[in-house]
């Protein structure tokens, strides 16, 4: 049931699975699809846009997963990501330092993120009612940041965050990798991942433990808030403005999914950020393929939902459970939710 | 009619019962929680049931209204048999409950929680004025004379208590449970609340009442049936019973035993090394004085909810004092939560290991390292060999019963989860050691371990605060017992005053026995 208990290989086992079907699909209609090419110093292709394009869900899942460990989920990281967003675009228009735009941007993530952690972990809201209050109000924060409009900056520097590329990689995929490797360090080289998931599973018993439980929670949504400020840093560089109405929509509910899809349990406790990432991607190849079929956009949202319930069917222990005696192995890839005390 | 008489013979069946549980057994996985109870109640009675948690009080009262099935035994209402299914079946047979809290709507009017799912109604729209009227017509039987268009909420906990005893009576009319209905009420409201149930008995009820206040066992009840480990210990009518018998019955004691010798004839001589002086908090224990002896073993002893786990819950933070001072050695300190008091060498193992001990999906050797790495905080992590080796080293030491130190604690059995919550606290060397009910559900054999081993870590210089509620084990390695009643440490006892008598007696609150503290 632990991550211990069996081949490393095998805990990712369905969501590699899935990843591989929904691209090895997409290879077969659509020729050309896993192409990769050099252009302009620059790698392109599909494989390349789905690991660009999923920059923004990858680096919330990130604090998603954190959250959700803990027993709580973040509705606010969407909000958050327009709010930052516009912080980088109206820095960066006034005082033309990219340094200081970027530096003031993930400052009021970790701001945002200390105001959830504060009405969770201190004033004892439900996870979900606190974390409402920022996504309502944050995209009008974000709004009154841009005074309503798109507000465009042309700084190379921080365009280079969205658009450029680094030894003909894309900046975006090189920033999302890098802080999914830096927060995997994070939780697992030091004790801050077991004693998350000991205050997700059981908070009281952590307590009386001796765990700071009420720290700990707020640097864990100060996390979240961080990953959302690069999110929309780099979701703002890439269109050269900040779009206080659209940047990160909906986004939260994607880095839910991601986290979900990835094998960590709603329910809080066991957590991987690596499942997280490649159910971050999962849901971006769906995105990506789905627009290069040319189907009308209108369909992308019933398709990705079909696909996501046939995913997610694949992982329900209740099925799983069901199909046992038939195929024993499969059991070992999911979270120990349903292990009762 | 087959009577169980246990202490002495009674003629209970002078008039005819109006309720009769016959031989009640009602078994859940691994547990029989009630073995072949009889239970008797009587038209005008009101009967009181005893007994200390997990006697099988709750267990009896969701049979006789219909939560739980019957796995044995039978129910006679006015002689002819019942097999309640529901709650809703039970009252519809005239067997209402009240609980302790209060299953009503506090956002609704009074009126509207009296006639809830059966409003009276004219043209199909619920008639307002006459549900109003009737209303306050049921409740002046109760000589409660309330506006009952204001919300449930709007009043004291005592009327919204008198307000559910009308509602069920209204409802049901034959039988009334009251399950710890006094549990939040103070003096005066008590009263209140005992006027409504003589008037209830006047009418013919039938009432059980269901409390740990024995004062008030004494004060309103007729007859009083004590229940022990799902067993009837017996039934006495209140007049004529000590109080010092019905604590024995309660406990398990038999009186004539208890000149037993002790075991610690000898008290600790050790330097004090925790001192509390005027340590309480408001509401859940009064201040109280506490020294603490390097290598001394201190026993609590009292009734459930008299102030046994408050007091070592004010000691380790977890409901910080609010009065008086906490000495290590020579410097103050003070202990506003659980972590403070980790960092001062306090441990503590809960009374409910699964709530407030286990982290079930966690591994053994998580759980066991878990107080260990946060005292040494997160970014000091424990390496992988060392937590290897610690939790090894417990496992076997303490011989907990598993096949691999990685498998998650839930999986456990109650007295191996009780063993790696020990190692958890003994892995970070405190030097003073709380447990609560540390051999509660767990089997014998796990239960001499962890005796053995309070005396091994006394002797190795821990200090150590243990409650229970078996008081022959308590008097076997404490070097003193507290006793305490209503929230309050009232006694004191040491070396060779210690046995289970004058335990009891303390706990019974018979003076002579135990020097009462002047308080």
């Amino acid at each position: 049931m632990t991550r211990q208990t069996s081949l490393p290989g095998l805990r990712y086992a369905p969501q590699i699975l899935t990843l591989l079907v929904v691209l090895g699909l997409s290879a077969s209609l659509f020729p050309g699809f896993l192409n990769v090419e050099i252009a302009n110093g620059r790698l392109y292709g599909s494989l390349i846009d789905i690991l660009n394009r999923g920059a923004p869900v990858a680096l919330l899942a990130i604090g998603m997963t954190l959250v959700i460990a803990t027993k709580g989920i973040d509705l606010s990281v969407g909000a958050v990501m327009a709010i930052c967003g516009a912080v980088a675009a109206a820095t960066v228009t006034t005082t033309g330092s990219a340094l200081q735009a970027v530096a003031l941007a993930l400052a009021v993530g970790l701001a945002c993120g200390l105001w959830n952690g504060v009405l969770v972990a201190v004033a004892g809201i439900q996870p979900i009612i606190a974390t409402l209050i920022l996504m309502v109000a944050g995209r009008g924060i974000a709004q009154l940041i841009t005074e309503g409009t798109i507000l465009t900056f042309t700084n190379e520097s921080l365009v280079f965050l969205g658009s450029g590329a680094l030894l003909s990689m894309p900046t975006p995929i090189l920033i999302w990798i890098t802080a999914a490797a830096l927060a995997m360090l994070l939780v697992r080289r030091t004790a801050l991942g077991m004693l998350i998931e000991a205050i997700g599973i059981n908070r009281r018993a952590s307590t009386l433990s001796g765990v700071n439980s009420g720290i700990l929670l707020v640097c864990v949504y100060m996390i979240a808030g961080l990953c959302a400020a690069v999110a929309g840093t780099i979701a703002a560089a890439d269109i050269k403005g900040a779009d206080a109405n659209n940047a990160g929509l909906w986004l939260e509910l994607d880095a839910i999914l991601a986290v979900v899809i990835g094998g960590t349990s709603l329910l809080g406790g066991r957590f991987t950020l690596l499942g997280s990432m490649l159910g971050a991607m999962i849901i971006q190849s769906v995105n990506t393929s789905i627009l290069i079929s040319g189907f009308p956009p209108e369909f992308n949202l019933v398709i990705k939902a079909l696909i996501i319930i046939l995913i997610l069917l694949i992982q329900s222990p209740a099925l799983r459970a069901r199909l046992k005696p038939v195929r024993r192995k499969q059991g070992q890839g999911e979270t120990s939710i349903l292990v009762k005390p | 009619m087959v009577q169980t008489p246990t202490h002495r013979a009674q003629s209970l069946e002078a008039s005819a019962p109006l309720l009769h549980g016959l031989g009640i057994t009602k078994a859940f996985p691994g547990a029989l929680a009630l073995d072949n109870v009889d239970f008797v109640l009587k038209a005008g009675e009101v009967h009181a049931l005893l007994g200390e948690n997990g006697a099988g009080k709750s267990t009896l009262i969701k049979c006789l209204t219909g939560v739980h099935r019957l796995d044995g035994g039978s129910i006679l209402l006015d002689g002819s048999a019942i097999a309640p299914r529901s709650t809703q079946d039970a009252q519809d047979h005239g067997i209402g409950t009240v609980y302790q809290e209060v299953n009503l709507l506090p956002n609704l009017t009074v009126a509207e929680n009296l006639y809830l799912g059966r409003q009276p109604t004219r043209f199909g729209v619920v008639d307002s004025r006459k549900m109003n009227r009737d209303a306050s017509a049921l409740l002046a039987q109760y000589d409660l004379h309330i506006d009952v268009t204001e919300d449930l909420g709007s009043y004291s906990v005592a009327i919204q208590q008198i307000i559910a005893i009308a509602r069920a009576v209204d409802l049901s009319g034959k039988v009334l449970i009251l399950d710890e209905p006094t549990a939040s009420l103070d003096a005066h409201e008590v009263r209140l609340l005992f006027d409504v149930v003589r008037r209830l008995k006047a009418r013919g009820l039938g009432i059980v009442f269901i409390s740990h206040f024995l004062d008030q066992v004494f004060e309103i009840s007729d007859t009083i049936t004590v229940l022990r480990n799902g067993q009837k210990v017996g039934t006495c009518p209140t007049e004529g019973l000590g109080r010092l018998e019905l604590v024995a019955m309660m406990l398990g004691r038999e009186l004539e035993e208890e000149t037993r010798e002790h075991g610690k004839v000898h008290a600790n001589t050790g330097p004090v090394q925790f001192s509390f002086k005027g340590f309480g908090r408001k509401g859940r224990i009064e201040p109280f004085d506490l020294e603490i002896r390097k290598g001394e073993a201190i026993g609590i002893a009292g009734l459930l909810g008299s102030g046994r786990t408050e007091t070592a819950e004010t000691l380790f933070g977890i409901h910080a004092a609010d009065s008086g001072k906490a000495m290590i050695g020579t410097t103050e300190v003070s202990l506003p939560t659980p972590r403070s008091a980790v960092l001062e060498g306090f441990g503590f193992c809960p009374e409910d290991r699964k709530v407030d001990g286990i982290i079930a999906d966690l591994s053994i050797r998580e759980n066991i390292i878990l107080a260990l790495q946060a005292l040494r905080g997160w970014t000091k992590p424990i390496p992988r060999k060392e937590q290897n080796a610690i939790a090894d080293k417990y496992i076997k030491a303490l011989d907990i019963r598993t096949t691999d130190r990685e498998k998650p604690i839930g999986q456990l059995s109650g007295g191996n989860q009780q063993k790696a919550i020990l190692a958890r606290w003994l892995a970070t060397h405190p030097r003073f050691l709380i447990l609560d009910e540390p051999t509660r559900g767990i089997d014998v054999g796990a239960h001499a371990e962890i005796i053995r081993l309070i005396e091994e870590l006394c002797d190795q210089g821990m200090s150590l605060l243990v409650i229970s509620s078996e008081l022959e084990e308590l008097t076997v390695y404490s070097h003193r017992i507290i006793v305490v009643r209503d929230r309050k440490h009232v006694a004191e006892l040491t070396g060779k005053e210690i046995t289970t008598a004058a335990v009891v007696d303390a706990i019974a609150g018979n003076q002579p026995a135990a020097q009462e503290r002047a308080q």
